[in-house]
């Protein structure tokens, strides 16, 4: 069985491809016409600027807050001038604002080429930051190497860094390939980013830049000891986002959740806001090296998957055309997908994997990120664990590149130690089992597989249609994703969006631009792993 | 009449237990979980899987015997009484014996600031493999988010005409939720309006007993589904026959 087994007709594809690149096209004139206090702070940190005051609020934010007036014009002529003018560093000129001794003003006439230029240079020293940590993932991954697909991913969510930490690298050895820490609860409503080591959180623990230090160190030691590279990673989304993927792309996470259309949906972030911090986002993930992954699976927790699963097509589209724009190159664009049919639907698996092999044939070459039951995942974790199973042999007998791993207590809590293991060990066993099953078998011509993915297609095709007629906008404000509807004044964080100036000034844009490194970093191959401590 | 856990033989006691204990494996692993479950009280003990996670962690997956026995008689509560009931079934219970709509006002009140209660019931997307009010065709769930004044809740639930009221308390400690929620309590009844609407309280140190003897219709605890909350709500004002009337608003 390979990629074109579905026998999709190329015309309907590329009339997909072509809608969802005319809604983002139609978003993104709004995204170069805008600016948010988000995207400032993120060029803030990018230049330098870390760290908080006596009250644990950040710097970026004092001084995007101090400036408020000047945002719709860019952060950083006005700080490079103030910079210029005093003659003190990035982080001692946010310094001077937190404690009121500085002041940011318009720039006059006479001083602009010279802020402009200093601040074209600090930009360009902070993606020579991100491009050193780049080099430094390539060096690793050539040294260590890397694992063979898919990635067994799981999730830790202690709420302390350290517990993570120790958990993180018990499932290493147990065979996890990426490690993703979830975030505490809300943290994507949060308007600024959190300081320094925690330890307690609900559900989750603190995006912090150290936090996110502690971990890749905890991940390098045990790659180390495991001989292969151990991806992290976390998440650029919620109000924070393009700050999040900097702090990302400095402490060297290797992927990152960054889907403005989920925070949209379930977090209800306000819809101009969040596509401009998006691109800024994924602007940046493009350079660090950083995969990006997409939220579509969750379309369906809120809809039907029978019903509704074309939803998760479209917006896979539409993603797509997002990540592209950003630069991102195709093994980058960790498309998110899932369509969690009811199991007491009959022949569930069967659709479960139509929809799965619609979605690798329709993106190749994209390191497609399959997700776990979670909304029909019972109390009975010996059921949830037969559940989880067919999805591992759905994801495997259909190629997808990223298992996110089902726990069997989903349902319950968030994993112990043990859940992971077992579920690790589920995984490996179905993958190691199964790896050359597909090779071995043909999908019928005309049979429910293909009949299930080709009606897929189609509702999809119309479906992008009809949204790019209507705008993305306004798709979203009649609910057609995921059955939400939002308003695009409305959602958190509206009050943080500018209408660029004329004179609008950022010189991050065009440092993002200027010699990107391409191709993803290339290793030595490694088995993987399984049990290796069974096998001991 | 007393039971006990029932393996294969009426009476045997048989309980599967798994745990993880942080030791590295040894020879001696499997009878450090053994003496570890014999120590709960479980006898004839086996340890069917002694396994290493790590370096420094062992798993364990073990049989025992209890002679434990419980009578089901004894366990007494206040417990709702809610008919089981799934999401289709919720709305068309509200359809069919209601009329209209149900309409939901909730908030997590006065000092606590956490969304997380009353987000995972209301929300979209809901909780645990389970919708959030706000998904359900017939009911209106409006969420006013946290640290909402009591007076606020009181008047968006009159300008809305809400049947119920949910009120979410996380926080517990020096029992600041217990000072919330009955200040909420006698606004209602100073403003001679409690009867209008059910009054619910969810949160992890809740319980219905507990809701109950502050004067709420009933309180949710840990582990709560909105399915759970939402059976309940159409149940309980059918029961109290507002239903199809629309609550008057004076």
């Amino acid at each position: 069985m390979s990629e074109t087994a579905l026998e999709l007709d190329a015309a309907v594809i590329a009339r997909c491809r072509t809608a969802a690149s005319a809604i983002a096209d139609a978003i993104q004139e709004h995204i170069d016409a805008h600016t948010t206090d988000a995207a400032e702070r993120a060029t803030l940190r990018l230049v330098g600027v870390h760290g908080v005051n006596g009250v644990d609020v950040p710097l970026v934010n004092i001084v995007t807050e101090h400036a408020r007036g000047l945002l719709a014009g860019g952060i950083m002529r006005p700080f490079a001038d103030l910079m210029n003018r005093t003659g003190r560093d990035a982080q001692a000129t946010a310094e001077g604002i937190a404690d009121g001794r500085l002041a940011l003003d318009e720039v006059p006439a006479e001083r602009r080429d010279a802020a402009e230029a200093r601040a074209s240079e600090l930009a360009s020293a902070g993606v020579s930051r991100i491009d050193a940590v780049r080099r430094q993932r390539e060096a690793l991954v050539a040294e260590l190497g890397e694992p063979r697909k898919p990635y067994l991913y799981v999730i830790v969510a202690t709420g302390s860094i350290h517990e993570d930490a120790a958990q993180a690298a018990a499932a290493v050895r147990a065979g996890a390939d990426v490690i993703a820490v979830i975030r505490t609860t809300a943290q994507s409503l949060l308007d600024y980013v959190p300081f320094g080591e925690t330890t307690e959180g609900f559900g989750g623990t603190y995006a912090t830049q150290e936090n996110f230090r502690l971990m890749r160190a905890a991940l390098d030691e045990t790659g180390r000891e495991v001989g292969r590279y151990v991806r992290l990673c976390n998440y650029a989304s919620g109000l924070c986002m393009p700050e999040i993927a900097v702090m990302g792309a400095l402490e060297r996470l290797d992927m990152m959740l960054n889907d403005s259309l989920y925070g949209i949906i379930f977090r209800d972030i306000n819809m101009q806001r969040t596509f401009v911090d998006q691109y800024l986002s994924r602007l940046v993930n493009a350079r660090g090296g950083i995969i990006i992954n997409t939220g579509e699976d969750n379309y369906l927790t809120t809809s039907d998957a029978m019903e509704k699963g074309y939803t998760v097509v479209s917006s896979n589209f539409i993603n797509e055309a997002f990540a592209l724009r950003a630069k991102l190159e195709p093994w980058q664009i960790g498309l998110g997908h899932a369509f969690e049919i009811d199991p007491s639907v009959p022949d569930q698996v069967l659709y479960q994997m139509a929809d799965a092999l619609l979605i690798r044939s329709l993106f190749p070459d994209y390191p497609l990120k399959y997700m776990p039951p979670t909304k029909h995942m019972p109390g009975d974790i010996f059921q949830g664990h037969v559940i989880d199973a067919m999805f591992n042999l759905t994801g495997i007998f259909t190629r997808q590149s990223i298992m996110l791993l089902g726990m069997m207590t989903e349902a319950l809590h968030t994993p112990l130690l043990q859940d992971r293991y077992l579920s690790i060990k589920n995984a490996s066993y179905v993958f190691e089992a199964c790896r050359g099953l597909a090779d071995e078998l043909h999908i019928v011509g005309d049979g429910r597989i293909a009949r299930r993915a080709h009606a897929q297609l189609a509702q999809a095709t119309e479906h992008l249609e009809r949204v790019r007629d209507m705008g993305l906008f306004a798709a979203l404000q009649r609910g057609e994703f995921a059955d939400v509807a939002r308003d695009p004044t409305g959602g958190r964080g509206y009050e943080g969006v500018f209408k660029r100036r004329d004179d609008y000034f950022n010189p991050v844009y065009s440092a993002l631009a200027e010699g990107r490194p391409s191709g993803p970093p290339t290793g030595p191959p490694r088995p993987a792993a399984g049990l290796s401590t069974e096998a001991s | 009449m007393i039971v006990r856990p029932y393996g294969d033989t009426r009476d045997d006691g048989i309980v599967q237990l798994s745990f993880t204990l942080p030791i590295a494996h040894s020879a001696k692993a499997p009878d450090v979980g053994k003496r570890l479950v014999e120590s709960i009280g479980f006898r004839s003990v086996e340890i069917a899987e002694c396994k290493p996670i790590d370096s420094s962690f062992t798993f364990y997956v073990a049989y025992g015997r209890t002679d434990a026995v419980i009578d089901p008689d004894v366990v007494r509560g206040d417990y709702l009484d809610v008919e089981a009931m799934d999401f289709a079934g919720v709305n068309a219970f509200i359809r069919e014996r209601m009329g209209r709509k149900l309409v939901v006002v909730g908030a997590a009140i006065e000092s606590d600031a956490h969304t997380v209660g009353i987000d995972a019931i209301l929300n979209m997307k809901g909780f645990a493999g389970h919708y959030g009010l706000e998904r359900y065709q017939e009911i209106i769930a409006v969420n006013l988010g946290a640290q909402v004044p009591a007076e606020v809740l009181a008047t968006r639930a009159l300008e809305l005409r809400a049947d119920a009221l949910l009120v979410s308390q996380i926080v517990t400690q020096k029992d600041v939720h217990v000072q919330n929620l009955t200040k909420l309590i006698e606004l209602l009844e100073a403003e001679r309006i409690r009867e209008r609407f059910l009054l619910v309280v969810g949160g992890p140190r809740i319980s219905n007993a507990f809701a109950k003897e502050l004067g709420y219709d009933a309180g949710f605890g840990p582990r709560t589904s909105p399915l759970d909350v939402a059976a309940y709500l159409a149940q309980e004002i059918v029961r109290r026959s507002w239903a199809g009337e629309g609550v008057d608003d004076g």
